[in-house]
């Protein structure tokens, strides 16, 4: 392989990271202030698609398709919160886990009996599929456009867990609860926001994963959660930064493997990446950039 | 405000019972302060002092009783509202958000207040603790105990608090920064800050304090002026028979 073609498949490699880096910074997000993994954030990718199904069919220009995508998916986090999660505040890691993965089941149980089993396919502009060359590497407009879009959202996401009020109450939160709410911080306004951040991320990852398959089902959700989960995993559960890398790390896995495998071997490609997952979590049972349970005193 | 007048007390606690599930950690405790006064909580290991403190604040739940401010009950178990009302606490092992910045827990303090007044009660604050203003920038996971004390308190004051609730300030620190920590807990109720000082350290306390109350089992079992309560001998109080009496 030349260093062209390394080139190019590095810019996949990257472009596919940074939608699987945006889709785990939404389940950070909530994981991290509030220790709920909630396995219902694959549905949350699965209603971008149908929303964006039906903004099409409405004859909507795919910009449009795309906001309300973004918009319906923070909706549909904030609304999780408020009939799943709010009602068991207090209740254990698992119940909170098993909850969520009841919501999965009854959301996708919808889907197939309201809208339909079968695949729908969602019109994306013809741009997307257009190649550019760069000197010697040929390189996907798709890919530019969703590095473009993910970094720009997770730069937004910085600045505002940064610089906002908001965003220091939402780490200070996420650090020690009892002490946040102590100095005034309050979980009535924070919480919701934790959701709705995350359903926006939701949204945007969304977004980007339906740009690049083009079509939704009721099991879409499936494995943007699964990538999501592995990334935090590999990162390091609780650390947002740890999220990022292992989206990215996961993400250029995924590439190398499928440029890199002989091709009778490529169809197991995902299966190889979490074994190699795996074996990282093996060595590292903190994930890379985790740290071991700190003690306060 | 030795020997203060004022009748009404700015917190009064009446009747208060904590219970962790069969544990009964306060029970039916009685305890006022008046304005601008400093009253010491004393007692041994597992006597509720920090359990009271908690529940004032709002983090705790009581089975019965209330806390009043300026004779308005106080919220039970919504410390976030509590700290509205003018009550903060500075919380037992300081509770520094070891991961943010020292400029970032001051901010945190200013939750109650509005966003427009946060810059300038930054400004004072800074301006007060020089050892916080030189460090702001740095996570505060890294200053020493002493620091993260003072920024613990900064950090209540940023609310501007009537009432504030010390919960060990002195724990685990060198005395000459506890001398430091107690000077500014003296100096802040010069300002008019009521406040409530749970103390293992006795001697210190009750030196700063105007009245004191002792805790035992969850229950008061003497309380008085300092003075009385520095003649007493407070171990043969803690263990003793007279918590029967």
């Amino acid at each position: 392989m030349s260093i062209d073609e390394f080139a190019q498949q590095l810019i996949n490699a990257l472009s596919l990271g940074s939608i699987y880096a945006v889709l785990a910074l939404g389940l950070a997000m909530v994981y991290s202030t509030l220790g709920i993994l909630n396995f219902a954030y694959g549905e949350l990718i699965t209603v971008v698609g149908y929303t964006m199904f039906f903004a099409s069919e409405a004859g909507l220009p795919f910009i449009v398709m795309a906001t309300l995508g973004i918009v319906v998916a923070g909706a549909a986090s904030v609304a999780m919160q408020a009939v799943i999660f709010r009602p068991l505040r207090g209740a254990s890691f698992v119940t909170l886990l098993f909850a969520s993965f009841a919501l999965s089941q009854v959301l996708q149980g919808l889907f197939r009996q309201a809208i339909s089993p079968r695949s729908k396919g969602i019109p994306t502009p013809g741009l997307f599929s257009d190649f550019i060359q760069i000197g010697g590497v040929r390189v996907g407009v798709l890919a530019l456009i969703t590095l473009a879009v993910a970094l720009t959202a997770m730069t937004v996401l910085l600045v505002f867990m940064r610089r906002s009020r908001a965003g220091l109450q939402m780490r200070a939160a996420a650090q020690d609860l009892t002490t946040a709410r102590i100095l005034g911080v309050r979980t009535d306004r924070v919480i919701p926001l934790a959701f709705l951040v995350s359903g926006l991320m939701a949204g945007v990852g969304g977004v980007l994963w339906i740009a690049r398959t083009t079509s939704v089902n009721p099991g879409t959700g499936f494995t943007p959660i699964l990538v999501a989960f592995v990334a935090i995993v590999l990162g390091g559960l609780g650390s947002i930064p740890g999220a990022v890398i292992g989206a990215f790390a996961f993400g250029a896995l995924e590439i190398m493997l499928q440029a890199y495998l002989p091709g009778s071997v490529v169809p197991f490609q995902f299966a190889i990446a979490l074994v190699a997952v795996a074996v990282v979590l093996v060595v590292r049972p903190q994930g890379l950039l985790g740290h071991e349970v700190e003690v306060k005193v | 405000m030795k020997g203060s007048t004022d009748a009404r007390p700015t917190l009064e606690v009446s009747g208060l019972t904590v219970r962790y599930g069969v544990v009964t950690a306060l029970a039916a405790v009685d305890l006022h302060v008046l304005r601008g006064e400093i009253v010491v909580v004393l007692g041994p290991n597992g006597a509720g002092k920090s359990t009271l403190l908690r529940t004032i604040a709002g983090v705790h739940r009581p089975a019965g009783g209330v806390v009043r401010l300026d004779g308005q009950a106080l919220p039970a178990g919504a410390p976030e509202r509590v700290t509205r009302l003018g009550v903060s606490m500075v919380p037992e092992g300081r509770r520094i958000f070891g991961g943010l910045t020292v400029e970032e827990n001051l901010r945190l303090g200013a939750t109650p207040r509005p966003a427009t007044l946060e810059v300038a009660s930054l400004a004072a604050i800074l301006g007060r603790f020089p050892v916080l203003a030189e460090r702001r920038r740095q996570v505060a996971g890294t200053l020493s105990g002493g620091e993260q004390q003072q920024l613990a308190i900064a950090r209540a004051l940023m609310a501007r608090p009537r009432v504030i609730l010390y919960d060990e300030p002195s724990l685990g620190l060198a005395p000459r920064i506890v001398d430091h920590i107690f000077e500014l807990i003296g100096e802040l109720r010069d300002e008019g800050v009521t406040t409530i000082l749970v103390e293992q350290n006795a001697h210190r306390a009750l030196e700063l304090g105007d009245r004191g109350y002792v805790l035992s089992a969850g229950r008061v079992i003497a309380h008085g002026s300092a003075s009385e309560l520095a003649a007493m001998d407070l171990s043969q109080l803690y263990f003793g028979d007279v918590g029967a009496a």
